[in-house]
Parts: C-alpha cells; structure tokens; sequence
C-alpha cells in the first residue's frame, strides 16, 4: 500500500507542480496585489495593506465604462445568439438534404483564428475616404444613411462588437442545440403527430422541456464567455480600446498589467477580482433560475 | 364521391404548405450561410486585389480579373508571416504534447491507483476549473517576468500545460475500462506504466484525439498570454503578429497584403477542419466552451 501511494503521487506529480506554481500561488497572490497599496512593480515595494486599489478602480471611470460596456454586451448578445442559434437548429433538425453541408458551414467561424477574421469584419464595416464600405453601402440600398460605424457613435461601434461577438459565438451553439434536439426520443413526436398535436404547440410542450437543460447551460456559459470578451474587441477597435471608449473589463485588466498605461498589478488584481465575484454572481442566479423553472 | 375529392384537395394544399415551409426554411438557413461565408470570400478576395486599383474603389469590386499574388509573398517579406506560423506550430505542438502526457498520468492516478486523500484531492482539483484564467494571469506575468522568462518558448508554454478539465474528461473514460483487464493484466505481471500506454491509452484514443483537438485550436487562438510575454518579434505567435502587421506590417491601409496575411493564418485549422470535421464537431461538442 505504502509503495503503491508513492506511485500515485509520482503519477501525479506533473500535474501537482504545475497546478501549484500556477494555479494555486497566483490564486493567493492575486488577493494579495489586491490589497497591496501603492505597488510599485519596478522596485517591488509597496506602504501597506488595505482597499485602495478596490476604491480606484471602482471609481475609475475607464472602469466604469468598461463594465458598462461589459454588461450591454452581456445582455445583449447571450438572449440572442441562444435564440438564434436555436432558430437555427429547429431549422436544420426538420431538414435531410444538405444537412451536413449547412452544419459544417455554420461551424467554420469556430476553427478561426478571432483575431484574425475580426480584421475581416473591421473592413467590411469600416469607412475610408474614397469608399463608405461594403456594409454602408449594402445599408444605401435600403436608403439607410451611412453610418461611421468604427469610429463613429457609440451604439455604432456596439453594434458592430455584438455583431462580431454573435458570428463567433454561435458554431458552439448551434452544434450544442443541434444535438439535444436529436437526442429527443422521437416516440413523443410520434405521439404528438398522432393527436394533431400543432407545430408550436409540439414545440413549446415537447421540444422546449427536454432541451431546456442544454439551453440553460449554453445561457450560464454564455454569459460566462462574454463577461470575458477582450480579443473581438481589439481586432475590431485596436489595442487602445479606452480610447475607442469599446473597452471591456478583461481588457482593463490587461491595459492595467501592461501596455501603455500598464505596470499596475495592484489595480489588475482588484479589477480581476471584482469581475470574479460579477460572474460567480451571475452565474449562481441563472443556476437558481434554471433550478426554479425545471421543478 | 365528393367526401374523396376533399381528401385529395386537403392531401395537396397539406403538401404545398409543407413545400412552402421547406422552402421557407431552405432560405433561412440558406442566409445565415451566406452570412457565415461572406467574411471568409472577402477575405480572400480582398487579399487578391491589387493595392493600387483597390485604394481607389469607390465600390468595391466583388471579383478579380488578375489575382495580385504579390501580396501573399510580401507577408513573407514585408513582415515575418513565415515565423509566426512557425512559432506557432512549435508552440502548438508542445503545448498539446505535454499537456496530453501530463493528463494521461494524472487521469490514471486518480481512476486505478489508491493512496490517501485520493477523493479530497480530486475535490480540490475540480474546484480549481472554477478559477477565471483572468485571475491568475496577473501573477503567472509577474512570475515569468522574474523568472527572466519572457520571450522564450519556455515561458509561453509553461502556464498552460495543465487542464483540469482534460483530466476530469480522462478520467472519466479510463474508469469505464473494466477492472478485469486491470486484474489480468497485473496476474501477467504487466507494470503499471506497460498497462496504461499499452491498454488504457490505445483504447481511450477518442477522448485523446478529443483533447488534441481542442488544445490545438485554444493554442492557435490564444493571444493575451502571448501579447503579455512577448514582446520580442522573433517570438510572435499568430495572434499577436497579425496584430502587429496591423498596427504597424505593411504601411498604412495596405489592406490586400493584410488580408493575405489574414487567410495565411487561417488557412492551417480551416484545412485540418476540412479534412476532420466529424470528428472535430464531436470533440467541442464533448469539451469545448468558446462562446
């Protein structure tokens, strides 16, 4: 027994070390640089212990903006690329030809480097002195004014970021929804079918319930997910996002840890942790919710 | 009589609405398709246009007559395209290969080996999958940083060898291989080590292909650690060197050569995906989270 417990922990021992140096410690250190005031990374001296760095960043109004941001994204693209995605899949489900093709077709956006294809969308959507851009002028057809989407209002460039974030986020959805709704037992449509059973009623009484599960783990991680949006951003706004007003909470993070305006881990502790504590937040009341809804 | 051409004349308006519904559908998802697509035909197009005549579209062209392949041989030359992949292969590859060999021995520990504190251990690794990447980053630079590891390989690697969640997924598949194969195993005198790579790992391939799988793309991906412990161009990944072409590769608004750059980068994963789609799907839909 003795022997065979030494083995254990030799098997285990990679994967201890490199949990330890980089999991647990930083997970420690964090709360630590949290409360650090006055850090100077540079010297790596500090005057004292207390909630200073909390009080700055949640008074700072790059912060501020950045939550803002954050949180328009959050509401914004989860209900809608987990409704559309579900459109999508009732779509694909009630279809035999081409099924496949359409399938792999949807899941590509999930093999593509985001800020890569991100640079795509920055030209489709961006305004240049000699052409108004491919998306304005699609928008002139319908007699739409061009609108400076990049550079130009707010809800604009929000426009474009949940466009963006939508396009990539949805692969996974689809390809989650897609295969709940295969897995239904086909005896309860079968049944349905045999008492006339409508269509949206079969859809609300039927489909709806069984795959309720799938959607509501899809919401949590979605949410999850776009708390944490940062690269779609930079591909489409560049690095200096406080400047394009787009910044996102990871974003301040890592504006705060490096770049130019960076060399603060002190302020990127707290920041990191106050967005821990909005997403566990999030995350325990859509659990409560889903919870309330299935009993 | 009349009872008969009522079915009939109810059968045809039933099948033409169902018809119209196809269709309806067809087109639906016929859109989105055309939505899913139309980045990647612009991304190709507008990497085959030729600077000069596309400054001075108005309307932009939805066609090439005489593709400008100057472009793609300039990320080349103009800016170190060549050594981004390169890295990025290199850092793909290690990666993955350790973190499937860290995995295969931890999986094994925690599904046939016994030793003390075996459940509360196991507890606390997956408490740990509850820990934001955001939260630890912070402090895994400032280690790096003094470790005096920035721009190496090492440094880019080191932080994320380890997954809980791969070993959780692992350990899961090699528990469902029958304790008699253990048994016989160990009666033939087979060691421990013989037995996992010559049995366990053979037959759980699947969740191993799946772990590559999705490691490869993560790497392929990643960009913040790499933006944070770079900054050194000769140890630019993808991400962070298409970044720097943007901010400052090919001069100001040389947007073909940028694209070109662009479907360089992405042409690697869409062609493995091309080639391995099935079981990619099946993969991410096992274990993946983006989005």
């Amino acid at each position: 027994m003795e022997r065979k417990s030494k083995k254990a922990w030799l098997y285990l021992l990679p994967s201890l070390l490199f949990l330890a140096a980089f999991m647990v410690y930083p997970l420690i250190d964090v709360f630590i640089y949290s409360v650090e005031e006055g850090y100077n990374s540079a010297s790596q001296s500090f005057f004292g212990y207390g909630l200073y760095n909390f009080s700055y960043v949640l008074h700072d109004p790059y912060f501020i903006q950045a939550v803002k941001n954050t949180m328009i994204l959050v509401v914004i693209t989860v209900p809608l690329s987990t409704g559309f995605a579900l459109l999508i899949s009732l779509g694909l489900s009630s279809i035999k030809k081409l099924r496949d093709l359409f399938q792999t077709i949807y899941f590509l956006p999930y093999v593509t480097n985001t800020l890569a294809v991100g640079l795509v969308f920055m030209l489709l959507f961006k305004q240049t002195q000699q052409s108004p851009g491919l998306v304005n002028i699609f928008l002139g057809l319908f007699g739409i004014d061009p609108v400076n989407f990049l550079e130009g209002p707010y809800w604009a460039k929000m426009f474009v970021l949940c466009f963006y974030t939508i396009w990539v986020v949805l692969p996974f959805k689809i390809l989650i929804l897609t295969s709940a709704l295969a897995s239904v037992n086909q005896d309860y449509y079968n049944a349905a079918k045999l008492d006339g059973t409508s269509k949206f009623r079969t859809f609300t009484r039927i489909t709806l319930p069984m795959i309720s599960p799938m959607i509501f783990y899809l919401i949590v991680t979605g949410s999850i997910g776009a708390f944490k949006a940062y690269s779609d951003a930079v591909a489409l706004f560049t690095t200096d996002l406080n400047a394009a007003g787009m910044n996102t909470i990871v974003g301040y993070v890592y504006d705060m840890l490096y770049g130019n305006s960076g060399g603060y881990p002190s302020y990127a502790s707290a920041a990191a942790l106050i967005l821990f504590v909005i997403v566990l937040t999030i995350t325990c009341i859509n659990l409560l919710i889903s919870k309330k809804i299935s009993i | 009589m009349a009872d008969y051409t009522d079915y009939e004349k109810i059968e045809k308006s039933a099948k033409v609405r169902q018809t119209v519904r196809k269709t309806l559908i067809y087109i639906f998802l016929g859109i989105w398709a055309l939505v899913v697509l139309f980045p990647f035909y612009w991304m190709i197009l507008t990497s085959l246009k030729d600077y000069g005549e596309y400054a001075n579209e108005i309307i932009p062209k939805f066609f090439v007559l005489k593709p400008a392949v100057e472009n793609y041989t300039s990320g080349f030359t103009a800016v170190p395209l060549g050594i981004y992949l390169l890295n990025t292969l290199l850092f793909a590859v290690a990666t993955t290969g350790i973190v499937v060999i860290v995995t295969i021995f931890s999986a094994f520990a925690f599904a046939r080996l016994n030793f003390r504190g075996k459940d509360l251990l196991f507890t606390a690794f997956l408490s740990l999958m509850m820990i934001p990447n955001e939260l630890v980053i912070i402090t895994n630079y400032q280690t790096i940083t003094n470790l005096g590891l920035r721009n190496t390989f090492t440094g880019l690697i080191l932080p994320s060898v380890t997954s809980v969640f791969y070993i959780y997924l692992l350990k899961e598949n090699f528990e469902q291989i029958p304790d008699s194969l253990y048994n016989a195993a160990k009666i033939d005198g087979t060691s421990d080590f013989k037995y996992l790579f010559k049995v366990l790992v053979p037959i759980c391939r699947p969740t191993i292909v799946t772990i590559v799988i999705l490691k490869v793309i993560e790497c392929w991906n990643s960009y913040v650690w790499p933006r944070l412990i770079t900054s050194n161009e000769a140890y630019y990944l993808v991400s962070n060197g298409i970044q720097e072409i943007r901010e400052n590769g090919f001069g100001r608004q040389n947007d073909p050569a940028m694209m070109a750059a662009v479907v360089i980068i992405s042409v690697p994963l869409i062609v493995l995906f091309l080639i391995f789609h099935k079981k990619i799907m099946e993969g991410v839909s096992r274990g993946g989270t983006k989005g």
